[in-house]
């Protein structure tokens, strides 16, 4: 799923490497309209509607939380 | 607060917008950010085209435009009018009330209660509860609520979070006691602790017009803007309508007695489709029950973006059946309410283009 997920990343931000980025929002990688390609990518991609009080920030500020806000989108 | 009407209805409806149309692959050239970024961002949140007045084309001309249209139809006569509410962020001056610079344009009768309302994005919600609220009144047969905006006029060209979703419209609701028509349920909730999320710094008594508030700056995404233009805070107003919103609805189906699976068509302020489709989901609503298009289409006209999307969807339906509908407008202020009513029958359903005539 990680690798996916990058790809997802770089198709919305091709200049920049996300792996093993710690908050992408602190780094300037990815801004609030970002964030609503993300997620829609994301709904796409991973057959998933990820609600919309999750759309914060801190959930997708990494690879590692982006992973774990699917899986939870995943079993609801 | 909640509230409760009975045989109340809406019987016309008009929409007018200007003819100047912008398009977004014109709108993303000037912004700071590359195109390909853009164009992914349109198609989330259905950014394509949107009307926007001419230099200073106001509100208030929408809004006589669409009247005399409906006067040389037939479709109401000015005489009949007893009241005309004006809901705008946009007036014509500080002084005097736009509905009475419309009232002496149009020649309303002097007994026909005229009065403006400072209202954004719920302002077709908070409109419609005051014309319910009139016509409970004897002497008030036909209440006329407009909902007008041209803030188009107030965003930077250079400001993506605002720019490429506002639209400018008019709106003109004819509403009326009705028979039979049933209970009416609404709810309206305010946030005035976040009332600054949605703003035109400048411009009134706190911090008047000057040379430097019309000086841009960038801020930390690229978007350049003046304290004169409208800012909006996207991240806590989207928060907020996922937070505060569907409770909102929740209680207010409820106490309307019905659940949402009985309401036919979910009329709601048009931010962007993104935020409606997060909404639908969140109600589980299906995303055909709540049009989305009008940012698309239009643009976000703020309160007559309902109106919009009723007349842009569902013209012919609403002139032939009638349904249970909710109604619900969320953002400035912070204000946020909805109705639950019986809704259809139009006497008329139409839109008009403002072409410049007057």
């Amino acid at each position: 799923m990680k690798e996916q997920i990058i790809e997802i990343l770089k198709e919305i931000r091709p200049e920049f490497e996300f792996d093993g980025v710690e908050n992408f929002f602190d780094e300037g990688m990815l801004d609030s309209f970002d964030l609503m390609t993300l997620v829609a990518s994301l709904d796409e991609r991973f057959a998933v509607k990820i609600d919309g009080m999750d759309i914060l920030p801190e959930n997708f500020a990494n690879v590692d939380a982006i992973e774990k806000l699917v899986k939870r989108s995943r079993a609801k | 607060m909640k509230y409760r009407f009975r045989d109340k209805a809406i019987t016309g409806l008009a929409v007018v917008v200007p003819e100047h149309e912008r398009l977004f692959a014109d709108d993303m050239k000037l912004f700071n950010a590359p195109e390909n970024r853009s164009r992914k961002l349109a198609m989330v949140m259905g950014y394509n085209a949107h009307r926007v007045v001419e230099k200073g084309v106001c509100a208030s001309d929408l809004a006589e435009a669409g009247f005399r249209h409906l006067f040389d139809c037939g479709r109401i006569r000015p005489e009949e009018i007893d009241a005309l509410i004006y809901v705008t962020l946009s007036p014509d001056h500080f002084m005097p009330p736009t509905s009475c610079i419309l009232h002496g344009k149009l020649g309303l009768r002097r007994d026909c209660f005229c009065l403006d309302i400072a209202q954004g994005c719920c302002g077709f919600v908070v409109g419609l509860l005051q014309a319910f609220q009139l016509l409970e009144q004897d002497g008030v047969r036909k209440a006329v609520l407009v909902n007008a905006d041209v803030l188009s006029r107030k965003v930077s060209p250079k400001d993506r979070n605002s720019y490429p979703l506002i639209g400018d419209a008019a709106t003109i609701a004819i509403v009326e006691n009705r028979e039979g028509t049933g209970e009416i349920h609404a709810d309206v909730r305010f946030d005035g602790t976040r009332a600054m999320a949605l703003k035109v710094p400048a411009g009134g008594f706190r911090m008047p017009s000057s040379p430097e508030t019309a000086v841009m700056k960038a801020d930390s995404e690229g978007n350049e803007r003046a304290p004169d233009n409208l800012v909006m805070d996207g991240t806590a107003v989207f928060n907020f309508v996922m937070a505060d919103v569907p409770p909102m609805l929740a209680d207010l189906v409820a106490d309307a007695g019905v659940g949402f699976a009985d309401i036919d068509k979910y009329y709601f302020h048009q931010p962007n489709r993104f935020m409606l489709q997060k909404l639908a989901e969140k109600l589980d609503v299906p995303y055909d029950k709540m049009p989305n298009n009008v940012v698309e289409h239009y643009g976000n006209s703020s309160g007559a973006t309902i109106p919009s999307a009723m007349a842009l969807n569902d013209a012919d339906l609403l002139c032939s059946k009638v349904g249970k509908v909710c109604f619900s407008g969320f953002g400035v202020g912070l204000t946020y309410g909805g109705i639950v009513m019986n809704c259809g029958n139009f006497d008329f359903c139409e839109t008009i283009t403002y072409k410049g005539e007057n």
